[in-house]
């Protein structure tokens, strides 16, 4: 039988505030446990919740971002259940009324299509403290340093039918938040996590199947490792006659497993209420006026806009528009070299490659965005070659030093003297006479092409890589054709 | 609307409450006649009465995304009846 898979996505996203979403706290990551937790964060007797206005204003920015009504009147609740690291008992969620209405994200797929992924409601929340489960004399080691970070949870409908629309989903989403700034979008340290939801059908079914839940998977690749997985587990149940059953289930990307974390009839009822604490959100219409007004330009009209202006490929500008920091990126280096191509090239080929191998976020790039320019302009300046450059890029990213320090310091300079590329070239040919009699005698042009190739490699060899390839190719034509 | 002592026991479980066996008739009761009250309640027609997620007439204040907290954890940590490494240490929950 041919199934079809039904994927819908709930995407906790962290949003970059100071200050915890009801306390005063900081946010910041990486502090000593426990430093940053005070008696709200705590649960104390006797503390009241204060919300944070910024958690607010993002809130808004997202729904305006994503074309949704934005609730005149939210309303948090309790969401009611046990855990250590939730010590007040619940955690502060909204249900029946939350902030961000029905909205709509455009993702485009890697075959060029484009598809609307409705998103259900998006709601303010706060995240829960951590567990650590090694080495405290079989006890729990809690760490309430992220209780109470603002968190916005988009919850889209069930509209994605392959591991390949929810990532371009997710990683849309990824863009939306890092180009409003409301976080910084850094997976690595949870600012962004995914519970997937997934079902099969006949193809062609209209109705539903029993989806499961896989919760708290914090990257992409793990996103799509554990949709195959769940897929494939599903199918496997009702070929061989079985249900599957609702649950949640939990992903573990070292082991490439998923299990069952809890049947959800038995731990799912959260006994949501409204809550006493908190009276509810009221925002203006000018409020949410003055908000657009002041909106960053978003990841699809960036993408227009580096297409229009820039002459790139729509593939090109999407992938450079997936997240700010590489967008504003490209644009600094776009602008000091004045040309977009080849810093398109640079940042999606040898810069990203290098990021990607050492897991860095391009905001933390060892070489800037103006050093590359420079480099750039090194090549452009037939200062040195392309493949020169690549070497000097390597040396600027262990150093972390001026391209012309390390083209000066290394000798690198490109060699355009053509009489020393004419010498070269005349010593070449004299010590390789049959390199050149095979390259006369062969009539096939293609092969002929080949042999010459195999000469210009011989003169860059002997320059070290610094002669000027355009002048070998042409002095070595003029030789030999005579 | 009465109760069975089947549901008293399982939102028991939920709520983490222990209830001891001959508690068991005695709380179906009262929560079975707080249930009648409801019911009571629910036979007023509300059609066109907007559900009410707060009975103060006032909104939400907010406040301005500022850091005042100090760090206080010595003295949190001074009253919990186990901490160790900065950590709160609670008996072992793996799900």
């Amino acid at each position: 039988m041919q199934w079809e898979t039904v994927i819908g996505l709930e995407v906790h996203v962290q949003l970059a505030t100071q200050s915890k979403i009801f306390s005063a706290s900081s946010t910041q990551f990486g502090a000593e446990p426990n430093t940053q937790a005070c008696a709200l964060d705590l649960a104390m007797p006797g503390t009241l919740p204060v919300l944070n206005q910024q958690a607010v204003n993002y809130a808004i920015m997202l729904g305006l971002a994503i074309n949704a009504d934005i609730n005149p009147l939210s309303v948090f609740e309790r969401k009611n259940y046990f855990y250590p690291d939730l010590p007040k008992g619940y955690q502060t969620s909204q249900l029946e009324e939350p902030i961000v209405g029905p909205g709509v994200v455009n993702i485009q797929l890697p075959d060029g299509s484009h598809k609307a992924i409705r998103i259900h409601h998006a709601h303010l929340e706060e995240d829960a403290g951590k567990s650590l489960h090694e080495d405290f004399h079989g006890m729990s080691g809690i760490d309430l340093n992220r209780a109470g970070t603002p968190l916005i949870e988009i919850v889209s409908e069930p509209d994605m039918r392959s591991k390949e629309e929810a990532v371009a989903f997710a990683k849309k989403l990824h863009a939306i938040v890092t180009c409003l700034g409301i976080s910084d979008g850094d997976m690595s340290q949870g600012s962004m996590r995914f519970d997937v939801n997934v079902s099969i059908r006949p193809k062609g079914e209209q109705t539903l199947g029993t989806r499961t839940e896989t919760k708290n998977l914090n990257s992409f690749r793990f996103m799509e490792e554990a949709i195959v997985l769940e897929v494939e587990r599903q199918i496997d149940l009702v070929e061989d006659g079985l249900k599957v059953k609702q649950e949640t289930r939990l992903y573990d990307s070292d082991k490439k497993q998923s299990r069952s974390m809890r049947s959800k009839e038995e731990a799912n009822d959260y006994r949501y209420f409204p809550c006493p604490d908190l009276l509810p959100v009221a925002i203006a219409q000018d409020h949410i006026e003055s908000i657009r007004q002041s909106l960053p330009e978003l990841p699809d009209a960036k993408q227009q806009r580096f297409i229009d202006s820039y002459g790139l490929s729509e593939a090109d500008a999407a992938q450079l528009c997936d997240d700010r920091a590489t967008a504003d990126y490209f644009e600094i280096v776009a602008k000091e070299t004045d040309d977009a191509r080849l810093a398109a090239n640079w940042i999606m080929g040898e810069l990203s490659a290098k990021l990607n191998r050492e897991s860095i976020a391009i905001s933390h790039s060892p070489i800037t965005a103006s050093q590359l320019a420079k480099l750039l302009l090194r090549i452009k300046d037939n200062t040195i070659s392309g493949k020169i450059a690549k070497q000097v890029f390597e040396s600027m990213w262990q150093e972390g030093s001026d391209p012309d320090d390390i083209i000066e310091k290394q000798g690198l300079k490109q060699l355009s003297d053509s009489g020393a590329i004419e010498t070269m070239v005349d010593e070449v040919l004299a010590q390789n006479p049959d390199m050149v009699d095979e390259y006369l005698a062969e009539q096939v042009e293609k092969k002929k092409k080949k042999k010459f190739n195999a000469i210009v490699g011989r003169v860059m060899q002997a320059s070290k890589g610094k002669a000027n390839p355009g002048q070998v190719n042409q002095i070595l034509q003029q030789k030999l054709s005579r | 609307m009465a109760i069975d002592r089947e549901e008293i026991e399982k939102i028991a479980t939920l709520a983490r409450i222990k209830l001891d066996e001959q508690q068991i008739p005695q709380v179906t009761q009262s929560i079975s006649d707080i249930l009648a009250l409801v019911d009571q309640m629910q036979s007023v027609d509300t059609d066109g009465v907007t559900a009410m997620a707060n009975p103060l007439d006032a909104t939400q204040r907010l406040r301005p995304d500022e850091v005042t907290e100090r760090d206080e954890r010595d003295a949190f940590q001074g009253i919990a009846p186990n901490a160790e490494s900065g950590l709160y240490l609670v008996p072992k929950v793996i799900e």
